[in-house]
């Protein structure tokens, strides 16, 4: 077997059966759940808002979607790596922590796929974006994507048990999707809690959705600088994330 | 060598807490070496610095001639581990187990379904193939993982604790099927159980406080003591027995562990004596309590004698 040509795709293919689709299959619960939880805040502003902020509502939605996939993801791993110890097996085989990552990654995505598809309807429905204003908002959802699979990683190499990784969701949740106004716009948020909002860069990427939209009006300054966040946050988890993460422990 | 070759192997955490201390093993490319100890004494440090998980602090490791230190990746290739506590995952049923197992080792999707499928034949768990893992017994489940590491032509296979919490009737059932599997491949196993590793290994390491105390078949642990024999004498009163044999109190009685010719001495004594008492080969649980009473003996530098 030493010599046998490896398959990446069927590293990743791994990951993504474990932790979506045989999970689906086997637990359709699961299934509805997902769709469930992004949808439930979606309406609620939605009615709130009598309508009005609809789009700011679908449009949060796949960001949140997208920020949401890391969270899960933390949990998932922390979940097979400590109680399963699946990843331990998967240490002591050919499969390297960035395939491993990746395909959890992919899982992630595979597990959102109703409900991103759900919402690509109801956008195509409710906001009829350009190409030009679609390919932004795609391009955001992958950055924060990019980004929250980063966090995810790193804290559940650093989890012991289950009862940790929760209390990580829980802060990650708070940070990244209670305190930036990710639903409607940041001028909701009386001064000077707004500072509060910008310490999550899921405000910097809720802002340049709502721009390209032209739901909000902000300068072209701004909006470089909301970019040179979210891809330098970004960035530094995933070096942060591929030097620090414990993989083969010290 | 293309078997175990550790030289020197230590672990230490923040410089003072040892959790292996020089660390020496030779063993073949095939056959099953036990290594024994009680909580604590290093046996799944080893196992994971073996099996590339954890990094040791200075020595080195290799493993079918790779060296696991310098070259995990390598060594990756041939060789898989069920960890301690490594359970089916309940939301996938058996054959998605070991599929997916071999899906991570980078077999292609089909090669990897029909392995899963004949792994799973192999060891007798045809029937439990589409059956969701929440739904298995304890030792079906541990069949199951045995079953998923041996589907990936891994030559070289840790199993860490693998009958915890198993019936004797699985235990058994386990222990049959790597007792088969030891021609093939080279198994290392980690246990509690004395008479499984008794019964299973090729040779034994003992560990005690980081260190491997005693290694060998058998044969050689009970040369290495000078004790072949262990007369047991059930009976309260502490028999007269010739002068400079070494007693303990054993269960309610005395035990000595001896050669053959003072064994067959007192035993004849015994009998004169008309005393309630048998004569067997030293087990390796008199052995492990042997080595690892000396270690502990030699780090507390008390010699124990009038427990002996």
């Amino acid at each position: 077997m030493v010599n046998r040509k490896r398959s990446v795709w069927s590293q990743i293919l791994a990951s993504v059966l474990v932790n979506a689709v045989y999970a689906m299959e086997n637990y359709p619960i699961m299934f509805v759940n997902t769709l469930l939880s992004p949808l439930s805040i979606l309406i609620v502003i939605t009615f709130v808002s009598h309508g009005m902020l609809i789009g700011f509502g679908i449009e949060g939605a796949l960001i949140m979607t997208a920020v949401m996939s890391g969270v899960s993801m933390q949990g998932d791993l922390s979940h097979l790596k400590n109680d399963m110890k699946l990843q331990d097996m998967v240490v002591t085989s050919p499969t390297g922590p960035l395939t491993y990552v990746a395909g959890m990654g992919v899982s992630e995505i595979v597990f959102s796929l109703p409900v991103l598809v759900l919402l690509v309807i109801l956008a195509s429905i409710y906001i009829q974006p350009t190409l030009m204003q679609a390919l932004t908002i795609l391009l955001v959802i992958i950055v924060m994507f990019c980004f929250s699979i980063a966090l995810g990683f790193l804290l559940s190499t650093l989890t012991t048990d289950v009862m940790q990784s929760w209390g990580f969701s829980g802060i990650v949740s708070v940070l990244l999707s209670t305190i930036p106004p990710v639903y409607y716009p940041i001028s909701y948020i009386p001064m000077p809690f707004q500072y509060i909002a910008y310490i999550s860069p899921t405000t910097y990427a809720a802002q340049i959705a709502q721009a390209a939209m032209g739901y909000v009006s902000v300068s072209k300054l701004n909006l470089v600088v909301d970019w040179i966040v979210i891809v330098a946050v970004c960035i530094a988890l995933l070096v942060l994330g591929y030097k620090k993460a414990r993989w083969r422990e010290p | 060598m293309n078997g175990i070759e550790v030289r020197n192997l230590s672990k230490t955490y923040d410089g003072r807490t040892y959790a292996l201390r020089n660390v020496n093993i030779m063993f073949p490319e095939r056959g099953i070496l036990s290594i024994i100890g009680r909580n604590g004494a290093g046996k799944t440090t080893l196992i994971r610095i073996l099996a590339t998980e954890l990094m040791p602090t200075s020595g080195s490791a290799s493993v079918g001639g790779i060296d696991v230190v310098a070259k995990p990746a390598a060594a990756r290739e041939i060789m898989a581990i069920v960890p301690q506590e490594a359970r089916t995952i309940p939301w996938m049923t058996a054959r998605q187990q070991v599929f997916s197992y071999l899906l991570y080792r980078g077999f292609p999707y089909s090669e990897a379904k029909e392995r899963a499928v004949k792994s799973l034949k192999q060891l007798g768990l045809q029937k439990y193939t589409n059956k969701l893992s929440r739904l298995l017994s304890g030792g079906t489940k541990r069949k199951v993982m045995v079953a998923t590491v041996l589907a990936s032509e891994a030559r070289v296979i840790f199993l860490d604790e693998p009958t915890t919490g198993l019936d004797p009737i699985s235990r058994r059932e386990l222990w049959q099927l790597l007792n088969k599997l030891k021609k093939e491949y080279l198994i290392v196993l980690t246990t509690h159980y004395l008479e499984e590793a008794e019964y299973l290994a090729d040779t034994i390491a003992i560990m005690e406080s980081g260190r491997i105390v005693a290694m060998g078949s058998m044969d050689e642990l009970r040369k290495r003591a000078g004790q072949q024999y262990s007369v047991r004498v059930m009976d309260e009163r502490r028999p007269k027995l010739p002068k400079g044999v070494r007693v303990v109190r054993f269960d309610g009685g005395y035990q000595v562990l001896t050669d053959r010719e003072r064994a067959f001495a007192i035993s004849n004594a015994l009998m004169h004596e008309k005393a309630r008492f048998s004569t067997n080969p030293v087990s390796l649980e008199d052995l492990f309590y042997y080595f690892a009473k000396r270690s502990i003996n030699e780090d507390t530098e008390e010699q124990g004698d009038d427990e002996w």
